[in-house]
This record gives structure tokens, C-alpha cells and sequence, in this order.
């Protein structure tokens, strides 16, 4: 239901371009003929009515055709997936980097107790969150660059052609999308784990002279685990944007470089399709988190 | 009274001191926002030029508090738009119920379900960069956010006691509207709004880092980074501060807001 919304305003987005969508991609060329511009509305099928034009478009969106690129008439899919590994590279290990670390640190953050302690945990987490991503970015660069002036930063090597130079490009952009995400996910383990230590059963497990470590680790993480679970589905959705950021601040050839270009190139076909395709992998992730939700936690699907 | 917040009096201070800077940027800054000072490009801080220059000379203390107007204007009246239009949206839904509180929700559920940035970037793919499409594509953003907020509790209310004998005592649904409904949202509305302004104007900071934003010779933070990256070698002090800036004005609504929420909420 949601996937037919995004796709009808995905499809919607080339039309509500105002003036002539057609005049505007092909640009201010002085060379531009009436019968090209019949011929790209006609290829873009915009000469039809509106119910057709979703149909038709929606089946062969359904049969992988997302339309031809504008400049290059190559089919948009055929630009858009080389760049799908950068940006899942990316946006996978900052989640996976993210999550392995908050949830020690939200059990830390958990367990502090005085007021102050509290207070300086709340404040550095705000920080975290609101640090802007192509800010630490740039002055990572910045401080990498300034301590070891020949190190490769910018740019993209495949990981099957050298392991160590993509892992070594790779890290200064996973630490700026990571940062927000760390902060935010070792948040909601605080928040859950702190709830989770007044429950009775955490009581009990304690007078039954089991050691600390063992009703945090085994008792309470096990049921703090799953609201911080759900937010994981949050979060893809803001590491599919902070990416197109970063990719920029480190020049890496991903998906929303490859957005921002076809933007500046008014190349609508090449846009709108990742768009879609992001925002659907977007609703495709977060109905697969409400899957494993009531996989992990067998008192959902009873509900 | 409960004890006070120290984190909430902190928001309160740097969202109060930016305003004021913002206000008052044409008064107090010491250059205009465009001055050249040609023998002094790309300075550090110094008497001069408080915050040291860009690589045209022109003053980065200057610079920065023009900078806070363009961020503040944008943000703030795209979210007060949002918050008229998605809020008002999400209390109609509850308030009427209905097939049309459906399709409104069902409508809210889609430009929910694009994420932040990339809705915004459709946006301004369609209009074009520039400060109102920005303006335009935050609003969009945070129209579904407000009326999701909104709905859940103004459901909870029209079922509240209250509003049954108020409405039993023949008052006007404007009038519940207006006397019980709306004043009793005001906490949330204030939290969120304040919530939504910080990440606003991250968003709207990041338009206008990648280029889609406000557009030269209009002073804006994201801008200003984005320049100064081409001269991050020879001197880091315009990305350091405009950054800088960029963080205390997301991080004083965070605070503001997180305060609030805490103040609102018994739970907490």
C-alpha cells in the first residue's frame, strides 16, 4: 500500500516539473528541434493521459525498466547499479559499527546513577546527534590529512581489487555517518536497558545470587535488545540520506553523487529512479524489522 | 517545582543568543556580509577579524551571523508552515474520524515512508535549488512528522471525559476545538516543533552544502563549508566556524526541546 503511494508520487515527480519537462532536459540548446522534442515526450510517453501513463510506467518499473538515461540512452539501472555497492558498503558497516558499539555503551550509559554523570551522558549524546555529519567529515579530513599528508583519503577502490586501500578510504565516511547513528542507538539501549532493570524479574535473577554480569548480560540485555531493534529501521532511513552527504565529502562514487549529478544535469529519469528505488528499499527494510520483531519477540504475533 | 534542568537552561540560552544574533546580524556585525578585505584573505583569527576570512577576504564573524538569518528564516518558518498544516491535518483526522481522516493518514503514511533527505532532494529536483524551494521542500518534510504527533493524542482527547460533557453541554465543536483540545497539545506541539527545528536545520544545512540550497551571494553556513573546503589546507578556520555554528544552533533547539519533553512528561 505504501510502496504504491511512493511509486505514484515517484511517478508524479517528472510531471510536476513546472513549464515543460521536456524542454528543460534537453536544455537551452539552441539546436533543439520540435520533432526531438515530439520524439523525447513520445519516448518519455508523456503524450498520453495521466491513468496510462502510471499503468504503463508502473509495468515496466515492475519488469526492471526504469526508463533510459536522458543524455547518455543508456537504461537508467545500468547507471545506477555499480554505484549500489559504494553506498551499501557504506551505509551497512556505519550501521553495523554503530550498533556493535552502542550497545556497550548504552549499558554503560545505563548504569550511571549520579545526577551530574547523568547529565554529561545526555549532553555528549545530544552532541553526537546533532553534530553535522559533512562537518566532522571535512574536519576529519582535515586532521587525517594535517598527521599523514600521503595518505590516500578521497576516492573509491573496489574491495576485490584492494582489500587494504578500500578499507583505508572507507573509514573516515563510516565514522561521519556512524557518529548520529551511535549516539541515537546507544540512547534508546540506555533508555530500554534502564526500564528494563526496575522489571521484577531482574529483581528475582539478583536474590537468586546470580552475578551482576550475568543478569545484565543474559537477563536484561536479552529484553532491552528489541526496542533497539525497531529503531534500526529508523535509522536506514537517515543513513540513506547522511550518505548522499558524505559520499560527497569524500568524493565517493555512490548512489547519491550519482543523484546529485543527474539533478545538476536535469537528468529527471536517472533521479526519480533512485529515489525510488532508495525509498523502497527504505519500506522494504522496516517491514523486514517488523518481521524479525515478532520473530524475537513472540508476544507481537500473538497480539 | 522540580528541580531545573541545567541542559534545558543551556538550550534555552544558545537558542535565545542565536536568535538575537540573527536579529540583530545587520547592527552588530562588523562587516558586511559581502565586504572585501583583499589584503587579508583567508586570515586566522585576529584583532581584525575576530573569526579570521575567506579566501575574497571577506569577514567570517560577518559572515556567520548573516548566516544564522538565512538558516533561521528558512527553518523556522518552513516547520511553523509544517506545523500549521501537517498539525491541523493529524487534529482533523482525530477530531472528524471518517473516510477522509483515511485518506489523509494513508496520504501522511507514503511522504512518511521517503526518508528526510531524499524527499527533500525530490523536492528541490522539481522546483529547482534555491532558498524557496528549500523552504518548500523542509515544509514537505515535516508536514506527515507533525500530523502523526499530533493525532495519537488529540484521538486520546476527544475520547477524554471532559470533552463528552462539554459536548453534552451543547458547546460548538469549534469552541472544544479552540478551548480544550488545542491547549492541552500545546506541550507537544512545543516539544516537537522545537525537536523538528534542530534537525531543520541540519537538513537545511545540508541542502545548501551539496548546492541545492540557498544559492551566492546569499551568506549561508552550508555554503560557506562547502567553499571553504577548497582552501581547507591553506586555512581551516572558516570550515572550523561555520561548522561550529551549524552545530550550536541544531544543538540549542535539541537541548531546548529534549528539556521540554522531559518537563511535560511525568514518565520521564
Amino acid at each position: 500500500m505504501v510502496a504504491f503511494g511512493v511509486s505514484v508520487l515517484s511517478f508524479l515527480m517528472i510531471r510536476l516539473i513546472p513549464g515543460d519537462a521536456v524542454q528543460i532536459m534537453l536544455g537551452a540548446n539552441a539546436e533543439v528541434t520540435p520533432a526531438q522534442i515530439a520524439a523525447l515526450r513520445a519516448k518519455l510517453g508523456l503524450d498520453q493521459p495521466m491513468v496510462l501513463q502510471y499503468g504503463d510506467w508502473a509495468w515496466r518499473a515492475l519488469h526492471g525498466d526504469l526508463g533510459t538515461s536522458v543524455w547518455t540512452g543508456r537504461p537508467v539501472l545500468e547507471e545506477i547499479l555499480p554505484r549500489v555497492g559504494v553506498t551499501a558498503e557504506l551505509t551497512l558497516l556505519s550501521l553495523a559499527v554503530a550498533a556493535v558499539l552502542a550497545v556497550p555503551l548504552g549499558c554503560l550509559m545505563a548504569t550511571a546513577r549520579r545526577r551530574s554523570a547523568d547529565y554529561t551522558i545526555r549532553l555528549l549524546s545530544i552532541v553526537g546527534l546533532t553534530l553535522p555529519s559533512f562537518w566532522l567529515g571535512t574536519m576529519l579530513l582535515y586532521g587525517v590529512a594535517a598527521l599523514a599528508p600521503d595518505a590516500q583519503l578521497l576516492g573509491w577502490v573496489p574491495f576485490g581489487e584492494d582489500p587494504l586501500g578500500n578499507l583505508q578510504r572507507i573509514i573516515l565516511p563510516v565514522i561521519a555517518l556512524a557518529l548520529p547513528v551511535l549516539a541515537s542507538l546507544s540512547r534508546v539501549m540506555r533508555a530500554s536497558m534502564v526500564e528494563v532493570m526496575r522489571q521484577d524479574y531482574i529483581r528475582t535473577a539478583r536474590s537468586k545470587g546470580l552475578s551482576e554480569g550475568s543478569v545484565v548480560g543474559v537477563h536484561a540485555l536479552r529484553n532491552a535488545v528489541l526496542p533497539f531493534m525497531t529503531s534500526f529501521g529508523i535509522m536506514a532511513g537517515y543513513l540513506f540520506g547522511g550518505s548522499v552527504v558524505v559520499e560527497q565529502v569524500f568524493a565517493l562514487p555512490g548512489l547519491g553523487r550519482l543523484m546529485l549529478g543527474a539533478i545538476a544535469e536535469r537528468n529527471y529519469p536517472l533521479v526519480q529512479a533512485s529515489i525510488l528505488l532508495a525509498t523502497l528499499s527504505f519500506v522494504v527494510i522496516n517491514a523486514l524489522v517488523d518481521v524479525l520483531y515478532a520473530v524475537v519477540d513472540p508476544r507481537i504475533s500473538r497480539a | 517545582m522540580r528541580r531545573s534542568n541545567p541542559l534545558l537552561v543551556i538550550g534555552l540560552v544558545l537558542v535565545l543568543g542565536q536568535a538575537l544574533m540573527a536579529v540583530l546580524a545587520p547592527w552588530i556585525a562588523p562587516y558586511g556580509p559581502d565586504a572585501q578585505d583583499i589584503l587579508a584573505r583567508l586570515h586566522g583569527p585576529e584583532a581584525a577579524h575576530w573569526l579570521g576570512s575567506d579566501n575574497f577576504g571577506r569577514d567570517t564573524l560577518s559572515r556567520i551571523l548573516f548566516g544564522y538569518r538565512t538558516l533561521f528564516a528558512i527553518s523556522v518558518a518552513s516547520v511553523l508552515a509544517a506545523l500549521g498544516v501537517g498539525g491541523g491535518l493529524g487534529v482533523l483526522a482525530a477530531m472528524r474520524g471518517g473516510w477522509l481522516a483515511v485518506v489523509v493518514m494513508r496520504c501522511m503514511d507514503v511522504l512518511f515512508a521517503f526518508p528526510i533527505i531524499l524527499l527533500a532532494i525530490a523536492v528541490i529536483a522539481v522546483l529547482g535549488p534555491g532558498a524557496v524551494s528549500t523552504g518548500i521542500a523542509i515544509g514537505v518534510v515535516y508536514v506527515p512528522i507533525f500530523a502523526r504527533t499530533l493525532r495519537g493524542p488529540a484521538l486520546l482527547l476527544r475520547e477524554a471525559d471532559y470533552i463528552a460533557a462539554a459536548r453534552a453541554s451543547g458547546t460548538t465543536e469549534m469552541k472544544i476545538l479552540w478551548r480544550h483540545v488545542l491547549p492541552n497539545l500545546s506541550g507537544i506541539v512545543l516539544v516537537q516543533t522545537s525537536l523538528s527545528l534542530s534537525t531543520a536545520i541540519l537538513v537545511e544545512a545540508s541542502l545548501s552544502f551539496l548546492g541545492l540550497g540557498t544559492q551566492p551571494p546569499t551568506a549561508s553556513l552550508g555554503r560557506m563549508l562547502a567553499e571553504s573546503r577548497n582552501f581547507l589546507v591553506l586555512s581551516p578556520w572558516v570550515a572550523v566556524f561555520s561548522g561550529a555554528a551549524i552545530l550550536l544552533a541544531s544543538l540549542g533547539f535539541n537541548l531546548l526541546g529534549d528539556g521540554l519533553q522531559e518537563r511535560f512528561d511525568p514518565r520521564a
